[in-house]
């Protein structure tokens, strides 16, 4: 791999830009790997990238059914955030947010992480005394969080109106070292270096069948022909429950729609992440000069990337409130992700009932600002077992009662 | 936009006046119940790519319960039914039969 660099650029330049590499490698599945990873989005692509980067482990294949971070990781409205209520939560997601600090160094890939702030607006006294535990909470795990004034988010957010009459703003739970980052740059950044290390990342390829030989995993069926293994990590976000039944187990999650947009760009306004959870929206402003506004998640079971048009109004039109001077934007785009929820809204990193077999999932409509941490602890698990961060997230945690109750903590809009 | 036809009032509801009411069918458990029960009942849903059967209710119509059985990827409804049962009616389950060969939820006649 040939390092990017202000030299690398010039050098370039003076050739005609004739000798930048592939990304990463185009590869075809081997017989035979000690890891594969189903599933290459963020997460799996962080999982590998730390197999072998912290346990050596780099005879790895990451497969995937479609294309490289075309799943939630490319569908996210980007925000990085870790002011979570349960100390758990706190770990794995601080240790996500740290991660990023520095990942466009540890990867030589700019992934663009802009730490600009974070503001979830209080627009009910129940969401202040909610903020308030929250920015207490947040004191005794170490994660740097502050309660700000409505004058304080006028001043950071000029074009806020604080004063509506059905959402007022009467205050914001504020993390300044929380932004943003390039997702797709997160997926690109992770696979280039994970294909340096010599992993193979297979794309159009699906997973048709897990293979199981007395209660330990032996490798997967593909469309591109059986690929045996000792270890297989299932990171596949909205098809987990699929992909769990090929395993032959069940999981505590459903499969929703979640909604995202943009407008057309225009002039810096915003140079902060609004989060208003009250109405489920959540918003900021793109480098190329787009609001991304996140909406509510569906409420049935869906499996088709398209969502009901109500949220989109219904997010909309609750900013607008908050925001007047977007009523005169035009919606750019409009997509959705399925987003596979579990029942406390916190993920699932485990092993499973069967042997070998491990699962990442549950992230639900927050994985994209995991994904560093998700990744770290979740190698971890893998190689070794048993894995600080992931302890407290095992799927078993439902049946003992063991919830990490974020759904009352953050809201929908994670 | 989904549209349920509520079969108590007959009328053909568009999901903002619906509320979604989750797995159809479901097998209550209570005390004295074993976990393996109890994990079932209160977490483990149906999640299925495919067929699949839910309670709703016509909230800002006549307020009544009722089952649909839809698919997840097309969006396909395949019919509406009563809540004051324990199973789909026969005829909606070959119906559905006809359109998906093939597919399958979980045994209705063991508990969820």
């Amino acid at each position: 791999m040939k390092r990017y660099s202000a030299f690398a650029v010039a050098r370039e330049a003076l050739t005609g830009h004739k000798g930048w590499e592939r990304a990463w490698r185009k590869a075809q599945p081997k017989k035979r790997y000690d890891v594969v990873i189903v599933g290459a989005g963020g997460h799996g692509l962080a999982t590998a990238y730390y197999l072998g980067k912290r346990f050596g482990i780099t005879n790895v294949a990451i497969i995937e059914k479609g294309w490289l971070g075309g799943g939630n990781t490319g569908r996210n409205t980007t925000i990085i955030r870790s002011n979570y209520l349960q100390d758990p939560s706190a770990a794995i997601y601080e240790k996500a947010r740290s991660l990023y600090e520095t990942l466009s160094q540890d990867l030589n890939y700019n992934v663009m992480f802009s730490p600009r702030g974070v503001m979830m607006l209080a627009q009910t006294e129940h969401e202040v005394r909610g903020y308030l535990r929250t920015v207490h909470a947040n004191a005794l795990q170490g994660v740097k969080t502050r309660f700000i004034t409505p004058a304080e988010v006028k001043k950071i957010v000029p074009i806020i109106r604080l004063d509506g009459p059905r959402y007022p703003v009467l205050g914001a739970l504020w993390q300044d070292r929380g932004g943003t980052a390039r997702h797709d740059a997160v997926a690109w950044g992770y696979a280039r270096a994970c294909s340096a290390m010599g992993m193979d990342i297979i794309q159009k390829c699906e997973v048709t069948g897990v293979r199981q030989e007395a209660g330990r995993v032996t490798g997967v069926q593909t469309t591109k022909g059986d690929i045996a293994c000792d270890k297989l990590g299932i990171v596949v976000a909205g098809h987990s429950g699929v992909v769990a039944n090929m395993a032959g187990f069940r999981l505590p999650i459903e499969c929703v729609a979640l909604q995202a947009l943009v407008s057309e760009p225009i002039k810096p306004v915003m140079d902060c992440v609004v989060m208003a959870n009250t109405v489920h929206g959540y918003m900021s402003q793109s480098d190329k000069g787009e609001m991304v506004i996140g909406g509510g998640a569906d409420q049935f079971n869906n499996y088709s990337q398209r969502g009901s048009f109500h949220h989109v109004e219904e997010t909309v039109r609750a900013l607008i409130e908050t925001f007047p001077m977007l009523s005169r934007l035009k919606m750019l785009r409009w997509w959705g992700g399925i987003v596979d929820m579990t029942g406390d809204r916190s993920p699932i990193l485990s092993k499973t009932p069967l042997e070998g077999c491990f699962i990442n999932c549950g992230w639900g409509t927050g994985g994209f600002k995991a994904i560093p941490g998700s990744g770290w602890g979740f190698a971890e698990l893998m190689a070794k077992g048993h894995s600080p961060l992931t302890e407290e997230f095992s799927m078993w945690r439902f049946r003992e009662g063991k919830f990490i109750d974020e759904s009352v903590a953050a809201g929908v809009a994670h | 936009m989904l549209t349920l036809q509520c079969p108590h009032c007959g009328v053909h509801a568009e999901e903002t006046e619906l509320t979604g009411g989750g797995e159809a069918h479901l097998k209550r458990f209570g005390p004295g119940s074993d976990d393996d029960a109890f994990e079932g009942y209160l977490f483990l849903r149906e999640n299925p790519k495919g067929v699949h059967f839910e309670r709703w209710r016509h909230s800002y119509g006549c307020g009544k319960w009722f089952h649909a059985a839809r698919c997840t990827v097309t969006m396909e409804v395949f019919g509406t039914y009563t809540a004051q049962t324990s199973k789909p009616p026969q005829d909606l389950l070959d119906r559905i039969s006809e359109k998906r060969p093939g597919w399958r939820w979980r045994d209705l006649n063991e508990p969820a």
